[in-house]
Order: C-alpha cells, then sequence, then structure tokens
C-alpha cells in the first residue's frame, strides 16, 4: 500500500513539469505575425523584413513567447507598447467597429434593393390570369371554322 | 416605393459621407509647419501629453512654456537617433542654465528598448513615450529622428528633418535664448 503511494507520489511529482512544458511554449512568433503590425512599415509583421523595428518587435514577441504568455497576453502587450494599432484586424468597438459594421450593412441594403428590383420586375410581368380567359363567342366560330377546315 | 428605396439608401449614403468626413479630419498636413516657417511665421505648437518614459506621470507641452524647448522624435531602434543623441545631450547641459531645454520622445518604440537606449546614451534630459506616434503626427513627423524647436511662447521656431547637427542649434536654438517671453 506504502508502496503504491510512494509510486503515484512519484508519478505525480515526475508528471507536473512535463505536463507544464508540454503547455508552453502556447503561441510563436510564426503564429502573430499575421496578426499584428509593424507601426512605422504599414504592414503586417509577416511581410516587413528589413525594418529595424519589425526586428525588435519580433525580439519582443520571442520573448514573451519564452515566458509562455499566451497568444492574447502577448497582442495585449503589444498594444500596450504600441497602440491598438498594432493588431491587424481592428477592434470591434469604439469607432473601429464600423471596420466590420459597414459591409455588414452594405450587404443589408443589397439585400434589401434586390427584393425591391424583384418586387418591381414581378408587378410588370403580365398577368397570368389575362392570358387564361375564356375565348368570346367569336372567336370560339373562328376555331370552330378552322377545326372544319382541317377535317 | 420610393420612400422605402429612401429609407434604406439615405442612411447608407450618410454613413459613407461620415466615415470619409472623418478620414478626411484625421489627416493632418504633415508639412504645415514647415510652409508657416517658410512664409517667416511661427505657428503654434501643438499642444501634446505625453506620458514619461521610465518615470510615473505624465507631461504637458505647457509645462515647458517661457522655456526654449528642443523637441527631439527619436526610436531606439534608429540609427541617426543613436548618432545624434551624444550632441542632444552635450546642448542639453548647456541649454539647461539659460531657460532652455531637451526633450526627448520617444516615438513607435518597445519601452524596454527605449531606456536600454537612454541608459546606453546617458541622457539626462527629460524623456517622454510617444507609444502610436499620434504626437509625432501633430508635429508632422514623418521619420526618425527629426527635432522641433518652440521659442519661449510656445511657438514653433525651427524645424529639422533629420539628426540634428551643432550648425542647426547654433543657428536655430542659440537665437532663441536671448529672446523674452
Amino acid at each position: 500500500m506504502i508502496r503504491a503511494l510512494a509510486l503515484a507520489f512519484a508519478v505525480l511529482l515526475l508528471g507536473a513539469p512535463a505536463a507544464a512544458a508540454a503547455a508552453c511554449p502556447r503561441t510563436s512568433v510564426a503564429d502573430l505575425e499575421d496578426e499584428v503590425m509593424c507601426p512605422v512599415c504599414g504592414e503586417s509583421l509577416a511581410v516587413a523584413r528589413e525594418s529595424p523595428l519589425a526586428a525588435r518587435e519580433r525580439a519582443l514577441i520571442q520573448r514573451l513567447v519564452r515566458r509562455c504568455e499566451s497568444k492574447q497576453q502577448i497582442k495585449d502587450e503589444l498594444v500596450a507598447q504600441f497602440g491598438p494599432s498594432v493588431l491587424a484586424l481592428p477592434p470591434r468597438r469604439g469607432f473601429a467597429a464600423s471596420a466590420y459594421l459597414v459591409p455588414l450593412l452594405g450587404g443589408v441594403a443589397a439585400i434589401a434593393a434586390t427584393a425591391l428590383l424583384l418586387r418591381r420586375w414581378r408587378r410588370r410581368a403580365p398577368a397570368p390570369a389575362a392570358a387564361q380567359r375564356p375565348p368570346t363567342a367569336a372567336e370560339r366560330r373562328r376555331l370552330e371554322a378552322e377545326l372544319d377546315r382541317l377535317r | 416605393m420610393r420612400y422605402a428605396r429612401a429609407a434604406i439608401f439615405l442612411p447608407l449614403i450618410a454613413l459613407i459621407v461620415v466615415l470619409l468626413g472623418y478620414g478626411v479630419a484625421h489627416q493632418h498636413g504633415s508639412r504645415t509647419l514647415d510652409r508657416a516657417l517658410s512664409e517667416g511665421r511661427r505657428p503654434a505648437a501643438p499642444a501634446f501629453r505625453l506620458p514619461r518614459l521610465g518615470a510615473q506621470g505624465v507631461a504637458r507641452a505647457a509645462d515647458w512654456r517661457g522655456q526654449v524647448v528642443v523637441v527631439n522624435f527619436w526610436a531606439s531602434w534608429c540609427t541617426p537617433c543613436r548618432d545624434e543623441s551624444p550632441l542632444l545631450e552635450r546642448w542639453q547641459k548647456r541649454l539647461s542654465g539659460q531657460g532652455a531645454t531637451v526633450v526627448g520622445v520617444d516615438t513607435e518604440d518597445v519601452a524596454s528598448d527605449a531606456l536600454g537606449f537612454a541608459h546606453k546614451m546617458r541622457l539626462t534630459y527629460p524623456l517622454l513615450r510617444d507609444r502610436d506616434g499620434e504626437a509625432a503626427r501633430e508635429f508632422g513627423v514623418t521619420g526618425y529622428p527629426e527635432t522641433v524647436v518652440l521659442d519661449r511662447r510656445g511657438r514653433v521656431a525651427a524645424v529639422k528633418r533629420g539628426p540634428v547637427d551643432d550648425a542647426f542649434m547654433v543657428e536655430q536654438v542659440a537665437p532663441l535664448l536671448g529672446e523674452a517671453t
């Protein structure tokens, strides 16, 4: 019994750092590069190769990755260092949310415009009831005459 | 029918106009100061308010009102900034007793790198932090380093796009020291 408990304790003791090591690093520079900007280059960090600031930014991310920080924690730190414009995707609140809202409104307006046009086209089309009215007496007589001629 | 169409499109057009207006309003004339200076005018300096680098609190342009202020925009990753900083430090020693100062504005930089730079270059003049370059844009800065000289009345008296040298300091800064507030 004591031997089994000691074994379980040893497994826990050895297993804990291994589990922690497996969880770290939680992200990588490559994973973040296309989601953040090089502020002075005006392009994403993935594209900015020559800029000295991009090199500093990569070094900072690398340091944070080594400290086992998550992707969101690293992004938060980059925002603290360079401001919100460092993020490649604008935040979903404040005025920047218009980047998401405007295409959405555009889509809604396009659907509404299409619906309006379809409604108008349908109104302009000839009424099917008119085409299916019963023949008049004159038409019926003419039809009979034509059929007689063919017989 | 016509009203229904207007109800959909008018708000959309209004939104586009508002967005365009916002974009135009946030475009700064990058060379407005240069143009004013070339016409012999001294425009009022933008009223910046920035946190201090490596220290608590914020600093405002008004904190140095009555002094000649050499506002130097720099970054630790900028090689010419490294080259000009000893000259600025030398001038700070000369200016500090005459109602004038150099103010370094670290822009678009990693704060720890900037502090390391300041420590290595032994900078003693006040250092501020402009993390997203907003203050730099207000001054029309498009590259680093750039320096804007303010007279004792808080007006822009000279601009140097690129590293400063002794000639600039002698010709543009020294004459301002004798001016009244």
